[in-house]
């Protein structure tokens, strides 16, 4: 394909790399090849490669950024070709990544994107850990706090609580839905990490299975039933797939005959794809905006060329234009990126003189803990068939339990008194083991 | 903002610890779970059964055994599926005994408000088990998932209670079928 010309391609890019100002982070280093070392040294990981993937990849590569991965597990669908314009109907049915990949190093020389088509569970820590950038263009909850965890799990801190920089792996996250979208960005250990903020998602809507089975009054009743009871009846041990045409097909008749049955009207095969799938109508527009905002953030957070967006913005495109941008606070104890609270024993101490030590230090004063350790059950109080499976673990050294590491994190839950009220509570512990050298880093340095 | 010439030495590191930490991190649903599943206080009723071994506490099955009601007697398999998303998401509970009940379907679906629309992430595993336990205390004839049942129920209770009888025994209630659960 003929390369566009590249005359011009770069000035604005440049001019905002090259110059001082007034919003500059305090490291920006402005020079002519700034933005030739951001495309030398810089990775940047691209998750999804849907609505707001396509557009972040042209964004990214049109800023200046050569190495770039993208991952996503999904094939192109004729659907998506509104708005995900890397995308023809003749790729209907390849991998969103390599078509995407492809059509953009055709229009951007010298940028190189190694497309992923496969989940992002799938990947090892290793493969997170070599980018320096994470942007997201993801369209659930689930994927977002999986690689929020990820990202964050890279995360150390010092003896004092402060996290340690080079440990730091900032996100931009992306999402959008309609005409609302927002961009965030994500510095672990400044910045509230997904987690932090979980609780800003209202709840799913649901509805009692008994007004699906005895009182539907609203199309959505009539395809839910459909779904979630008819489908079992008619179709019992099969799971239903929401991605499969027929099934959907069958859905929607059901839900229709159903309809009839109660008077009820409303009910098309769009409407049953949204219900089912959960679905809102994707704009072309709102994934544009968002993508923009992502990939001007990740240009400040690599070369300090401007503030970054601090931390949360919103955007409403329902009427007018409608953009806020909020300053969220961190969750002191967050799970997920908070440092814990840090715990120095012997290696020769057992499980049982652990949560022992957990009643009486300070910080934690929790009585009947139990204990776990990267998704091992090292000891359950509860209930008596768990308590039994892991009493063994009891006498054994916590350091032999960790794997013989130098530090690493537990999660402990039991009860805690507070202001004379005795309540539960999950902490993060950061166990660090006395007189034990740290891995092999020191190695190297010898 | 990143130190671009920090960078290609510090890579060199990285690659280094995280060779160590390929371990899968415990998602913060699964660390919740851990949690509840550590205070289940349960009633004598019920037990509580880790097919998965007990690093695997996002599916579990509980057995209940009313100890009183129209249900005594009876031994009632339910299985839990938790998702990443708790406790966003409510657990997904089905029943695998077959059984004559207002409230739970011949396919297992059970009608639990705190299961569906009113579940709130504050709610845990006791409480979903406290409610699955009045269903047998006090099945109800109200919204049913099973029509026929309920309707038994609502204008005979004597009746109702033969049914349930038969249908735990291994009988036939109607035209269906029900497997020994006593």
């Amino acid at each position: 394909m003929a390369e566009v010309a590249t005359e011009g391609r770069w000035k604005d890019v440049d001019r905002l790399l090259s110059r001082h100002g007034n919003l500059v982070s305090a490291e920006f280093d402005p020079r002519p090849n700034l933005r030739e070392d951001i495309g030398e040294y810089v990775k940047v990981l691209v998750v999804g490669a849907g609505g707001l993937g396509c557009e972040l990849l042209k964004d990214l590569a049109l800023s200046g950024f050569k190495n770039i991965d993208v991952i996503d597990m999904d094939t192109i669908e004729v659907s998506n070709l509104n708005r995900q314009f890397l995308f023809r109907l003749q790729d209907v049915g390849k991998s969103k990544a390599e078509v995407a990949a492809k059509r953009v190093m055709e229009r951007v020389s010298g940028v190189n994107i190694v497309p992923h088509f496969g989940r992002i569970e799938d990947k090892e820590l290793d493969f997170y850990s070599n980018f320096d950038i994470i942007v997201l263009g993801l369209d659930s909850i689930e994927a977002r706090s999986y690689i929020n965890s990820v990202a964050c799990g890279f995360l150390e801190y010092d003896a004092d609580d402060n996290a340690l920089l080079e440990t730091v792996k900032p996100m931009v996250d992306g999402g959008t839905e309609g005409f609302k979208g927002h961009a965030r960005v994500i510095m672990p250990g400044t910045t509230p990490c997904f987690e932090c903020n979980i609780w800003l998602f209202p709840p799913q809507v649901k509805f009692p299975l008994c007004t699906l089975a005895e009182t539907p009054r609203t199309p959505a009743h009539c395809i839910e039933y459909a779904h979630l009871i008819k489908w079992d009846e008619a179709h019992s041990g099969k799971a239903f797939d929401a991605d499969n045409p027929d099934h959907m097909l069958w859905v929607y008749k059901e839900a229709l005959k159903r309809a009839e049955l109660f008077g009820i009207s409303g009910v098309t095969y769009s409407l049953t794809q949204g219900v089912v799938k959960n679905i809102i109508p994707a704009i072309a527009s709102t994934n544009a905006i968002v993508s923009a905002a992502c990939a001007l953030e990740a240009l400040k957070i690599v070369s300090g060329c401007s503030k970054t967006l601090s931390n949360y913005m919103t955007y409403n495109g329902q009427e007018g234009t409608h953009i806020k941008v909020t300053d969220f606070f961190r969750e002191t104890d967050c799970l997920v990126c908070g440092p814990g609270t840090l715990i120095e024993i012997e290696p020769s101490v057992t499980l049982a003189e652990f949560i022992e030590k957990l009643e009486k230090h300070p910080d934690v004063l929790m009585s009947k803990a139990s204990v776990t350790h990267r998704g091992n059950n090292l000891y359950m109080q509860a209930p008596p068939v768990l308590e039994e499976m892991t009493r063994s673990n009891l006498n054994l050294a916590l350091y032999d339990l960790l794997g013989k590491v130098a530090k690493d994190t537990v999660h402990v839950s039991g009860m805690t008194e507070k202001n004379g009220k005795r309540s539960s509570s999950l902490r993060k512990l950061r166990v660090s083991f006395k007189g034990v050298s740290a891995g092999p880093t020191d190695m190297d340095t010898r | 903002m990143i130190n671009l010439f920090k960078i290609k030495g510090q890579k060199r590191e990285e690659a280094a610890n995280a060779a160590g930490r390929t371990v899968k991190k415990q998602s913060p649903g699964e660390l919740r779970l851990q949690k509840d599943i550590s205070e289940l206080n349960l009633p004598n009723t019920t037990k509580i059964s880790f097919p998965n071994g007990k690093d695997d506490l996002m599916s579990f099955e509980i057995s209940i055994k009313p100890d009183e009601g129209y249900y005594l007697g009876g031994t009632f398999i339910f299985t839990f599926q938790i998702s990443p998303s708790y406790p966003h998401e409510p657990p997904k509970v089905k029943c695998k005994t077959k059984l004559y009940h207002p409230n739970i379907d011949l396919e297992g679906n059970v009608c639990l408000n705190i299961l569906r629309e009113d579940w709130k992430p504050v709610l845990n595993i006791n409480t979903v088990i406290y409610g699955l336990n009045l269903l047998f205390s006090q099945p109800n004839d109200e919204d049913p998932l099973n029509h026929e049942a309920a309707a038994v129920l609502r204008d005979n209770p004597r009746l109702f209670e033969t049914n349930v009888k038969r249908a735990m025994s291994g009988g036939y209630v109607g035209q269906v079928h029900f497997p020994r659960c006593m």
